[in-house]
């Protein structure tokens, strides 16, 4: 890959807060156009990274270059360049959406057209609705638009549904597709997998600061990566699994094993892991602990 | 891209017109003095003597809440909100958004004065201001204390629950220990060494000899100085300080 067909280029990232040490030495490059996600429980280190990235918090080693430049340099130039849509953040509550975006218009070199990004973030009906009387995912919606109005190259989410209901979610999903189909790069962070899955082009799974695997969402899951094989069946009640780089030989050994005792195997499978069950064997530990609000999320879209 | 001062100017008028339509925040920044003026105006009426005293003391007042009240609520609120950190993820300069919103301010400032000054030539039988001149140094060096105090107050200020403790606790007790409605001289001898360390007395000091006495800069060389050192204390401190983010907690 050239150069300058990157967008973002990390090297061997590191941030420490006193003696929090949140990334330790993460290195990944999202192409001009691609849509890549940083995948990873709460604590992982996401926003550590994106912040870094946007300009808002300094690194404290390692290399960074987002459109070619140094985020730390807080260039002006480099900020017109880019949409933020932070984790959580506020918004003036006593104007209305389109008032906020034609100020925010002002502030970019090449601003969008105010009404185009009311439209593509699907806000035609609250347009003229003070902010403070937006619901919590026309709010989300506005903060894409905010992003969006400066026509940037790059945008970064920082889990962008979370606490979303499963209709706001697919709505914020399209806008993504849809700035995607504008050819923007995109780096989103989610805890969610089944957003990874389905708006990445590659993903990378980030857990105590480290990057754990990276790669196309179906091949984080599919052969390429693991190249192993799950034979599950149950037996008395209980469902047996084994993993093997080799079905074919283990469920020969399996099934003359069982017609030798005269048995049946009740629910014989074979499957290959998917990024879902990659993802939950990386962050195990974690997954035990989290909320379960979050675990359920995460086998939604499995 | 627009020019640094063309979106100050942008900002500014956008911040006046939320302004406007934030009732609460119109309130008390704005009303509140005047009602002050008003109510004091009315007891006192009889006694020429006293409204002598609260038009520079009710003019004091107004600079401080259009400034220090204003700007800790702002600054804590916005911070909280993360409007803050938002417009920092824009390409306006921090120096244009900062000084908008300090523009803002004076421009309250600036009414509120100009109403009381009006009142007491109308309806308090002060007259003009005797030396224009040392009324707008007194006036800009009391915006420049008290909105620096203000932002720098913010800092302290954990969150914007609780952000009327914080405020109240230091702009009441100023306000009653500083002579804004009563002759501070005739305090008891702490509490007039309280209002000569801070520095509501010495603006109110200056704003009366301006606006009433018809002293120039040079009688109020004390007042004007305390003032200044202040003002230096209260740009650190703001400057210093200064965070676009919420504490985490
Ligand atoms: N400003 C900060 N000060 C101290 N610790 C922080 C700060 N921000 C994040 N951390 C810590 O760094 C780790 C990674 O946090 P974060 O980057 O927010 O992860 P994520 O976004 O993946 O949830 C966590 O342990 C978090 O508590
Ligand atoms: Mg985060």
């Amino acid at each position: 890959m050239v150069v300058s067909d990157l967008a973002i280029d990390v090297r061997g990232l590191r941030k420490s807060y006193g003696a929090v040490e949140a990334v330790r030495g993460i290195d990944f490059a999202v192409a001009r156009g691609e849509v890549f996600g940083l995948l990873g429980p709460n604590g992982a280190g996401k926003t550590s990274t994106v912040e870094i990235l946007e300009g808002y918090r300094q690194r404290s080693g390692g290399d960074v270059t987002v459109l070619g430049k140094d985020p730390a340099r807080r260039e002006r130039d480099l900020r017109a360049r880019m949409g933020i849509v932070l984790q959580s953040s506020g918004i003036y509550r006593h104007l209305s959406v389109r008032e906020t975006l034609t100020h925010w218009a002002r502030i970019y070199p090449a601003p969008r057209e105010v009404e185009e990004v009311i439209a593509l973030a699907g806000l035609e009906s609250k347009a003229a609705e003070r902010t403070r009387r937006l619901s919590g995912g026309q709010l989300r919606r506005l903060d894409f638009a905010l992003a969006l109005i400066g026509d940037p190259e790059l945008i970064f989410l920082d889990e962008p549904t979370t606490g979303f209901d499963p209709a706001a979610r697919r709505a914020a999903w399209e806008t993504v597709r849809a700035l995607r189909g504008l050819g923007k790069t995109i780096l989103l962070t989610t805890h969610y997998l089944d957003e990874a899955e389905a708006l990445a082009d590659r993903v990378a799974i980030i857990k105590d600061g480290r990057i754990l695997v990276e790669g196309r969402p179906d091949e984080l899951g599919g052969e390429g990566t693991t190249g192993r094989y799950r034979v599950s069946y149950v037996e008395r009640g209980e469902t047996v699994a084994r993993e093997t780089d080799d079905p074919t030989a283990l469920l020969n050994e399996l099934t003359s094993a069982a017609l030798a005792r005269g048995e049946r195997l009740e629910r014989l499978r074979v499957t290959q892991p998917s990024l879902e069950d990659v993802y939950l064997e990386l962050t195990a530990d974690e997954q035990v602990g989290d909320a379960d609000a979050d675990r359920d999320q995460a086998v939604v879209g499995g | 891209m627009a020019s640094a001062l063309n979106l100050t100017w942008h900002q500014y008028r956008l911040e006046r017109r939320m302004f406007w339509r934030n009732p609460v925040a119109a309130f008390f920044n704005f009303v509140l003095p005047l009602l002050f003026l008003a109510f004091f105006g009315a007891v006192f009426s009889a006694n020429q003597r006293n409204l002598d005293i609260i038009v520079p003391g009710i003019a004091g007042m107004s600079v401080m809440s259009t400034t220090f009240v204003a700007l800790a609520f702002n600054t804590t609120f916005l911070r909280e909100q993360g409007v803050l950190k938002r417009i920092r993820g824009t390409p306006m300069p921090e120096s244009s958004y900062l000084g908008a919103l300090a523009l803002s301010a004076v421009t309250n400032t600036v009414l509120q004065i100009g109403i009381v000054t009006v009142a007491g030539r109308f309806a308090f039988g002060t007259g003009w201001p005797r030396d224009w001149g040392a009324l707008i140094v007194f006036v800009a060096l009391g915006v420049a204390c008290f909105a620096a105090l203000g932002v720098a107050l913010s800092h302290a200020i954990p969150n914007f629950e609780s952000a009327a403790v914080y405020v109240n606790v230091i702009f009441l007790p100023m306000l009653f220990v500083s002579g804004t409605v009563y002759d501070a001289t005739k305090e008891p001898l702490f509490l007039r060494d309280l209002a000569d360390a801070l520095p509501l007395k010495h603006l109110i000091d200056g704003l009366s000899g301006a606006m009433v006495k018809g002293q120039g800069l040079t009688a109020n060389g004390t007042a004007l100085a305390v003032l200044a050192v202040w003002t230096a204390l209260a740009i650190a401190l703001a400057v210093r300080g200064f965070s676009w983010e919420a504490r985490r907690g």
